[in-house]
Formats: structure tokens, C-alpha cells, sequence
């Protein structure tokens, strides 16, 4: 098993016809997931490489089952396409596009709760389960399968994280990246449940980064709701207060958002935290070979 | 993107909220003539990005316009907190009887809007909600239903405001501060104080805004008010070239792909001993164009000594890193070393370009850890 995409996944690119839309979908294809179909409207009836497109999600669903949307619309029109998705009655969505107002974000956050749909991102790179199926930007050859989770704010520190995970002989169940912006649909808290929950998973690793409490609420969740073992990584120990450091969501405001107090809030629930990418996957070799 | 007082007043207006008559002014014959126009006494007020502008003496009443001149005089090319005051906000003084606060932010642990409203205004709201808990009133606001009425009753009621007229002209006020804060994408609207004067009308006294960057595309009139000398010159320079660039004040410029891997390339500097100069995120696509731009950027800060470029290849190619870096120092010189770490898609072409190129002043490690520790060790050389 994995988490959120896998062999079951059928998958409908939001905006196939455009630049970035095309290129990752080929690739999430050629890696083995089912990309079903696209949805750009005013291109129905075109097929990207054989991929059937559609001029709206809800025709793409009834035509071909998918249960799954990849999303790379302009950030101008992306909340339209979430809400479009959500309404098409799909479970699980992953949403690249960076740069959506926040504020969209957070009607977006109450609806697709309230409809019980997973949303990861927006500003993410998606989400690979490594052997199954790869949804979104995720370059798919550096991760291997395995059983340790990774949950991650940010790209390529993910990439690191991974690549020296698999330098130690360890892959990977499913890699979540939930982007880097102030609200995103699903925060380590959904996907630590759901790697709690994964039979498959053994351990699993969390790359916070400053801004918001987000690391803060899921080391509580971790002792209070977890079993399975949990090593952290926070980036961001020297960034100052009051300047964003690239993502929209990390930035330290007043006293909160530290990564010291993230730092602190793991370790003294006893999660171990690495100071560098490549300690935190020397913690997790240790663990499973003692 | 934060605006400075008199921006957020003049949103504030535009929403139907209550402030003090004013006048801008960049000059200190400017603010006579301000003081001279608006009579009585007034208030010169420094316009920085910064809070505690009172206490480092950027706020002073004039009795006169030729006080108010010369608290100009002395106000304008100050520093508070290492921001230099350009602008004044020239305001007729109010009356003052109560100062209150009044604010909603962006609560990210909520996912919601949240108000917070005190009687215990004028003081920063840290401190109010470390010494008197109980006197914040805290009231999230459902973003798919947004403000409604009650809304404010729990704010004026929670607080023991007793006044019927001050009351409602509180909840009207809560009513407009919402407005403000969703009309334009704000993540900050906060009123501090929020004063009752003598005569028993509110006037907010301050503004204090904050707009999302990612939402300026539809507010032309907020976008407008952006300043662009309230920004570090370089990263000026590195805004106009789409450069996601920050300035810090070390000696080791660094950049990198990905703003989290960018964060911990910051870490693993001050860990190696060294400070950072800068953050600097070339982002997806990693172009050679886009490296050339960077490295301009970095290299014309005379603090750095020491550049560490720090890649990790994913859809981002190293070798076309590579190829950037060498078209940058064809077309620009480089005095610093420049100490480069490539892993992942096409590392080992970039590398042998780099090598090829057999260029004096570039050092490729094969690790983060290594190369951090080597552009510590080149900016140390530098200097002797």
C-alpha cells in the first residue's frame, strides 16, 4: 500500500494543453500512472499523445473514471479550477500552481473539507508513490520504494532528503510534498494520519521549514496519536524575522515561526531532529539497522 | 507587501472608517505647510515599516507649524530600526479619552480570519495577551460565510463596552475593518489604537496593513503604493530581474534551487562558521540566463567574499547550471571564489563542464557539507 496516489489512481490534468501541464503529465505517464484524461476548456475532443481532453473535469469523470486531479492552471484561474474539481466529485487533488491569493485559499480550505476531499498544495510538487504512480513535478528517479514516509513544505529540500535516503539503501512508501504557501489543503498533521494508518510504512520523516505552527501541532500529534517512529528536519535556523524566505508561508512573525521553537517543540516530545539532510537520513538508517 | 500608515488610511476611507484629517509630507517646509493647512494642533508622524516608531522618537506633537517644521527637520533621515524615514504623516491631533486595539489577521493554525479586540489599546498586543488574557476578546470568522453582525456584538460585548453609541459605532467599525481586510486580500488590518475621543467619537489613530503579494494582480490602486526604495538596493536589482533574492548581512553570498534547500544552504553556512550574505532562489527552472542574473546580483554586494552555489538537480538540469555559470563569467567579472555542489539530474556533466573549463576561481565539492565548509575556509583567505 501506499498513501493518497497509487496503482488506483486515475488521473485527470487540469490545463493538459498548456506548457507544464503536457511535460509532467508525459512524464507522470511514462513513470506508469494512469493519466486518463485532460480538461482545458475550449480544447474537448483534442488528445495530448493520445491522451483524450475534455472541456470540463465533470465530462473527464464521466468519460473515464477518473478519480484523481493533477492541477496546473494559472494562478489567476486555479481557485476556478479547484472549485471545478471538488465539484466533479473527485476525492484527491494536487495542486502545483504557485502563487493563488491566500484568501482564495481559505474557502478553498473549508470547502474541500467540508466535502471531504484531499487537497495537497497549492505550490507543491505533488505527490510520488515510488513503483506505483508519480502526480505532479516530482523527478520520479531519485526515490526508491521502500517503507519510510516523507512528508515535506519544500521541493528539492525533499529531493535531498530523498536522495540521501536512498544513498543509504532506503526508499520510500509514498512522498507527500504539501507546498510551501501560509494555507494549504492538507498539513503534516492530515498525512503523518495517514502514514500512521499505512501498513507499508514503517517510519516516517517530516521536513518543516519557519512560519506558522504547523511542526509545532504535529509533534503533538505524533506523541499523542502515533506509534510509528518519526525523525524531523527544519530548515531556516538563520532567516530572519519579518522577511519571506522564498515560500509564501515562511516568514517569522514576531516571536512565532522560529525554527528553534519547532526544534524544540519536536525534541521534547521526543522526536529526533537532524541538523542537516544528511544527519536526518543517518538517524533513520540507524533506526532500522541497530 | 505592507503598507505604511497614510496608505492604510487611505484604504481605510475608502471602506468608510473613521480617521483623523491629514497630510503627507516629504519635506520639512512640506510639513509646515501641512500643519499651516490642517490648524491647531498636530501630530508628525514618521512613516517606516516598523512598530515602536513613538519610543524612537518618531512621533511628535506640534503646537505650531513651525514646530511641526522642526520636528520634521529632526524626524526626516532618521533611522528606526534601520529604516530610514522618508515620509511623514502630518495629522490633526484627537482628543483622546480610551485607547482600544482592533485587529484581524490571517490565523494559519485556524485556517480562519481571526479578531482580536481589547479595551487595552496603545500598548503593543503581545504584551496584553501575556499580562491580561482575559481582557483580548479572540473571534474567528468562517471565510465561507464572512462577517456578519453578530460578529461585532461578540467583540463589543466580550470586552463590557457599555456605551450604546460607542458600541455600535464599534461594531460598524468591525463591520468596515472586515471589508477592508477580504476586499483587499489584506493578511493584516490592525488598529492600534482605536480611540474614543473626548466627544465620544472612534477615530483610528493608526493603520497597520498588510497585503497578500500573490492578490495585487486585482487591486491596481494597492500595487500602486508599493515603495521601492523601502527595499535593500540589491534587492531591487534582483526583483527586476525575477530574482527571488534576500539580503542578510554576511560575508557568503549563497544560491541555490528551491527555497527550502536554499534555507538549509543558509544553516549549514552559520554551521560551517560562516555568515550568510543573502538568500537567493533561482527556483524551478534554473536556466542559464537565470544563473547569469543571480550571480550578477550576488557578486555586486561588496560584503561577500565567498559565493556557494548550491544545486540540486531535479527538473532543474545541472549541466545547463553549469553552462550558466560559465556564461556568467564570461560576461561578468567575478572576483569571489565560487564553490559548487551539483547532485542529482545530470551532476556529473556539470561537473566536467566545470572542470573543462578550467577556471581559477570555481571549486566544486562533492557534498552540501563539504562545500559549505570550503566557502567558510575561501572567505576566511580572502581576507588576509
Amino acid at each position: 500500500m501506499a498513501i493518497i496516489v497509487d496503482n488506483t489512481t486515475r488521473l485527470v490534468v487540469q490545463n493538459l494543453t498548456g506548457r507544464e501541464g503536457s511535460f509532467h503529465a508525459l512524464r507522470n505517464r511514462a513513470y506508469g500512472t494512469q493519466v486518463v484524461a485532460g480538461a482545458a476548456p475550449g480544447h474537448g475532443g483534442e488528445d495530448v499523445e493520445g491522451i483524450p481532453v475534455f472541456n470540463t473535469v465533470r465530462e473527464a469523470v464521466a468519460e473515464t473514471g477518473a478519480n484523481t486531479a493533477a492541477t496546473f492552471v494559472p494562478a489567476r484561474f486555479a481557485a476556478d479550477a479547484l472549485y471545478e474539481a471538488i465539484d466533479a466529485g473527485l476525492g484527491t487533488i494536487v495542486c502545483i500552481t504557485e502563487g493563488i491569493p491566500v484568501h482564495e485559499m481559505l474557502k478553498l480550505y473549508q470547502y474541500a473539507r467540508d466535502r471531504g476531499v484531499t487537497l495537497i498544495g497549492p505550490n507543491c510538487p505533488g505527490v510520488i508513490s515510488p513503483g506505483k504512480a508519480n502526480v505532479g513535478i516530482i523527478p520520479a528517479e531519485i526515490f526508491a520504494q521502500g517503507s519510510v514516509g516523507l512528508v515535506s513544505r519544500s521541493g528539492t529540500l525533499t529531493y535531498q532528503i530523498g536522495h540521501e535516503l536512498a544513498q543509504l539503501g532506503l526508499g520510500n512508501t509514498t512522498v507527500v510534498g504539501i507546498g510551501g504557501d501560509a494555507i494549504v489543503g492538507s498539513s503534516f498533521i492530515d498525512i503523518l494520519g495517514r502514514f500512521e494508518a499505512d501498513p507499508e510504512t514503517e517510519i516516517v520523516v517530516m521536513v518543516g521549514e519557519i512560519g506558522g505552527d504547523e511542526e509545532e501541532r504535529a509533534a503533538q500529534f505524533v506523541s499523542e496519536e502515533m506509534t510509528k517512529p518519526v525523525f524531523a528536519y527544519i530548515a531556516g535556523f538563520t532567516a530572519p524575522p519579518g522577511k519571506t524566505m522564498g515560500h509564501a508561508g515562511a516568514i517569522i512573525s514576531g516571536s512565532a515561526g522560529t525554527a528553534q521553537a519547532k526544534k524544540d517543540a519536536l525534541e521534547v516530545r521526543g522526536i529526533e531532529v537532524g541538523t542537516t539532510p544528511t544527519e536526518v537520513a543517518q538517524l533513520v538508517a540507524k533506526s532500522v539497522s541497530p | 507587501m505592507d503598507l505604511y500608515e497614510y496608505q492604510g488610511k487611505e484604504l481605510f476611507r475608502r471602506y468608510g472608517l473613521p480617521t483623523g484629517e491629514g497630510r503627507l509630507a516629504q519635506t520639512p517646509a512640506e510639513a509646515r505647510a501641512a500643519a499651516q493647512e490642517l490648524g491647531g494642533t498636530v501630530v508628525v508622524k514618521a512613516q517606516v515599516h516598523a512598530g515602536g516608531r513613538g519610543k524612537a522618537g518618531g512621533v511628535k506633537v506640534a503646537t505650531s507649524p513651525e514646530e511641526a517644521e522642526a520636528h520634521a527637520a529632526a524626524i526626516l533621515g532618521m533611522e528606526i530600526k534601520g529604516l530610514a524615514v522618508r515620509r511623514l504623516w502630518i495629522e490633526s491631533a484627537s482628543e483622546i479619552a480610551r485607547e482600544y486595539y482592533l485587529s484581524i489577521t490571517l490565523d494559519r493554525g485556524a485556517k480562519k480570519p481571526l479578531f482580536m479586540f481589547t479595551t487595552e489599546g496603545g500598548v503593543e498586543i503581545e504584551q496584553v495577551a501575556a499580562r491580561s488574557p482575559e481582557a483580548l476578546v479572540k473571534l474567528h470568522v468562517d471565510p465561507l460565510e464572512g462577517f456578519h453582525p453578530w460578529h461585532g456584538r461578540a467583540l463589543t460585548f466580550g470586552a463590557g463596552i457599555a456605551e450604546a453609541s460607542e458600541r455600535r459605532q464599534i461594531e460598524r467599525v468591525a463591520a468596515q475593518l472586515y471589508d477592508v481586510f477580504s476586499g483587499c486580500d489584506a493578511t493584516l488590518c490592525e488598529i492600534n489604537p482605536l480611540v474614543v475621543t473626548k466627544s465620544g467619537e472612534l477615530v483610528a489613530l493608526d493603520a497597520k496593513v498588510s497585503v497578500d503579494d500573490n492578490a495585487l494582480f486585482r487591486h491596481e490602486l494597492v500595487a500602486a503604493m508599493r515603495d521601492p526604495e523601502a527595499v535593500p538596493v540589491e534587492e531591487r536589482a534582483a526583483r527586476e530581474k525575477g530574482v527571488t533574492y534576500v539580503k542578510l548581512d554576511g560575508e557568503i553570498g549563497v544560491l541555490g534551487n528551491g527555497a527550502g534547500l536554499v534555507m538549509s544552504t543558509l544553516d549549514l553556512v552559520a554551521a560551517a562558521g560562516g555568515r550568510p550574505a543573502n538568500f537567493c532562489d533561482l527556483g524551478g527552472g534554473g536556466g542559464a540566463q537565470g544563473v547569469v542574473d543571480a550571480l550578477e546580483v550576488i557578486s555586486a554586494d561588496p560584503q561577500v567574499r565567498a559565493i556557494f552555489f548550491n544545486v540540486f538537480g531535479g527538473i532543474t538540469r545541472c549541466d545547463e547550471v553549469a553552462r550558466g555559470i560559465l556564461q556568467a563569467l564570461e560576461q561578468i567579472t567575478i572576483a569571489q571564489p565560487i564553490v559548487v555542489r551539483f547532485d542529482g539530474t545530470n551532476a556529473e556533466e556539470g561537473r566536467r563542464l566545470l572542470a573543462e573549463a578550467e577556471t581559477a576561481n570555481l571549486h566544486p565539492e562533492p557534498t552540501m557539507l563539504e562545500a559549505a565548509k570550503r566557502a567558510v575556509e575561501l572567505a576566511g583567505l580572502e581576507e588576509k
